[in-house]
């Protein structure tokens, strides 16, 4: 569980171009959980080894920000719009059925590790509501609807 | 087109960016060359002062007042830069308007960021974007590249003599990081806890150094008014405040969308431009400004909507994404999301806005289901009273989030007071839960 060369160099060239070792603790996160899904213990202390800050510091940072996951997600994640304009679509509604299709709440996986829930912040696509963003490069997805989501479902168990 | 709808004209309807070499055959970066070239940076600072530019955040704080409190190069105390941040950390509930400049226009943004940067006498450019932004985050890193290869960023830009560089800080979640002292601690590399003010960043901001942030928006205005002067800036607008504006219809109405239209437009035409109200087709009411905006009736649809007329009118702009309630929405659901919403995401410092708004969030639900108590409606008005618009803690977060539920009271006491007396919400049992 050690972190590859091409991303112990990615963080050392974000310390050294972008305002030193704390400005890249985030990055350094974001960075390990794009190659990896999410942060584990070893890759976080190995990141803080890296940039000469301590675990401790390094958690502070990933505990705070709620889209380092210091747990393993699924392979396809759900962020679900809770925006009002999407309650207002009907965004209750479509997230009931994708947890009741999905037999998990907010914050949880699937037992098989396909799917990760999770409710965010209004996603910006007010125009698309009810609207969520899905997978690691985080498409914008509406306006949602009980086929939308089949679709969605689909395409992630291929 | 692009003259009246100078900061969106240009995008293409798939949203796909321009290159470099697309964007200067539309007229980009002439602004740029020229400003840097002929006018001082204290030359572009009054032309966007005369040009009434109000920053587009959701405070509508004048650009130039903001930019003139940021030391001259030579004046500033130490050693180290001056910063410039553009803030595209977009997450206000009901607000979609910053995504289209970010992921369709990023070269206006980078051309607008240089000039503002050249202005506030800050030689580095930091934009922060949203995690849930992945394309915009792509489209402007990919810009910065092709701005930097030719000779737009890095050292003497096009032989100007003015040293700037930019890069992208990609978010990872937490709306209290779109508030600017939160934003400078998380690219400090902390927890987005506001920070007390003063000193304000332009005195010590990122790192203790000078610093700027300004919105996405605010940023794109800036290399229009520099290539075609404050005059035709203000001119723009049909109110005093200048420019257009990239308004947000959302919610209960037929076609949700982002119309850029001169400032001042009133709600009125925005809400016919997006197919009028949905649902029952009759309004009930709607917030300007999104999420932590107070709401406006049907009188309110003339009010022409900049930062000045919608005050007073007894809301506020705030990011100018509004949010449109038909007859079958229950203003209290809307309200108990966002207390919901503002509860999960206050950063935790203030004792009034941590514990505070949790409490509220749930007498709300609990209103909602028909089980409050009339003595659930004091508590809240208590709670506003304390804690509203400049309230008891460090940052606005729970002073905006007074304003959707004070003015809620204010408006909808009768239909607070029903859901108590009927045990249930008296509009979900006329139209259904979610009627839309």
């Amino acid at each position: 569980m050690t972190l590859s060369t091409d991303l112990r160099s990615a963080i050392t060239h974000v310390m050294d171009h972008h305002g030193g070792p704390r400005a890249a603790m985030l990055e350094s996160l974001r960075m390990i959980q794009q190659a990896h899904g999410w942060v584990c213990d070893a890759h976080l202390e190995e990141a803080a080894d890296i940039l000469g800050v301590s675990n401790a510091e390094m958690e502070d940072i990933a505990t705070f920000y709620s889209l380092i996951f210091r747990q393993p997600v699924g392979e396809r994640l759900i962020l679900m719009c809770d925006g009002a304009s999407c309650y207002l679509n009907g965004g209750e509604d479509v997230r009931d059925a994708v947890m009741a299709r999905l037999g998990i709440g907010f914050g949880q996986t699937t037992p098989d590790g396909k799917y990760t829930l999770i409710n965010i912040c209004c996603v910006g696509g007010c125009d698309h509501a009810p609207a969520a963003v899905i997978g690691r490069d985080r498409k914008l997805v509406g306006p949602l609807t009980a086929d939308l989501i089949d679709e969605i479902l689909g395409e992630a168990a291929k | 087109m692009t003259e009246h709808k100078p900061l969106t004209g240009r995008a293409r309807p798939d949203r796909r960016p321009h290159s470099l070499d697309e964007w200067r055959k539309l007229g980009g970066y002439a602004a740029v060359e020229r400003g840097l070239k002929t006018l001082s940076p204290e030359q572009v600072l009054d032309m966007v002062d005369d040009a009434n530019l109000n920053g587009r955040g959701g405070a509508g704080f004048p650009a130039a007042k903001k930019w003139r409190f940021m030391p001259k190069s030579g004046q500033s105390p130490g050693d180290g830069p001056s910063y410039f941040i553009v803030n595209g950390d977009e997450m206000e509930p009901g607000a979609f308007k910053d995504r289209v400049l970010l992921e369709a226009v990023p070269h206006q943004l980078v051309e607008g960021a240089i000039l503002s940067a050249y202005a506030t006498h800050s030689s580095e450019i930091i934009v922060l974007i949203r995690d849930a932004y992945r394309d915009a985050i792509a489209n402007v890193t990919r810009a910065i590249a092709e701005a930097e290869a030719a000779g737009y960023l890095g050292r003497n830009v096009r032989g100007s003599g003015f040293d700037v560089k930019m890069w992208v800080h990609p978010s990872a979640g937490r709306y209290i990081v779109g508030e600017e002292t939160a934003l400078i601690e998380a690219l400090e590399g902390k927890r987005a806890v506001p920070r007390k003010r003063p000193p304000f960043p332009a005195q010590s901001g990122l790192w203790g150094r000078p610093t700027t942030v300004n919105n996405v928006e605010t940023v794109s205005c800036v290399s229009h008014i520099v290539a075609n002067g404050a005059q035709w800036f203000r001119a723009l607008s049909c109110t005093e405040e200048g420019g257009t504006k990239v308004f947000g219809v959302s919610g209960r109405v037929n076609r949700p969308g982002i119309f850029e239209a001169p400032m001042g437009t009133p709600a009125g035409e925005l809400i016919e431009q997006a197919g009028g109200v949905s649902g029952t087709g009759v309004l009930r009411c709607f917030q300007p400004g999104g999420g932590a905006s107070g709401f406006l009736g049907p009188d309110a649809l003339d009010v022409p909507l900049d930062f000045g007329h919608v005050a007073k009118a007894g809301s506020m702009f705030g990011t100018g994404t509004m949010i449109v309630l038909d007859q079958s929405a229950c203003p209290l659901a809307v309200i108990a999301r966002h207390m919901a919403f503002y509860a999960r995401e206050s950063c935790g410092w203030c004792t009034p806005c941590r514990d505070g708004l949790p409490w509220v969030a749930q007498i709300m639900f609990r209103l909602e289901r028909g089980e409050g108590r009339m003595e659930d409606l004091d508590v809240l008005r208590e709670t506003v009273a304390i804690a509203g618009p400049r309230g008891r803690t460090f940052c606005d977060l729970m002073g905006g989030a007074m304003a959707p539920l004070g003015t809620g009271l204010a408006r909808f006491g009768d239909l607070f007071e029903a859901h108590v007396r009927e045990g249930c919400c008296p509009i979900a049992r006329q139209y259904g839960r979610t009627a839309a």
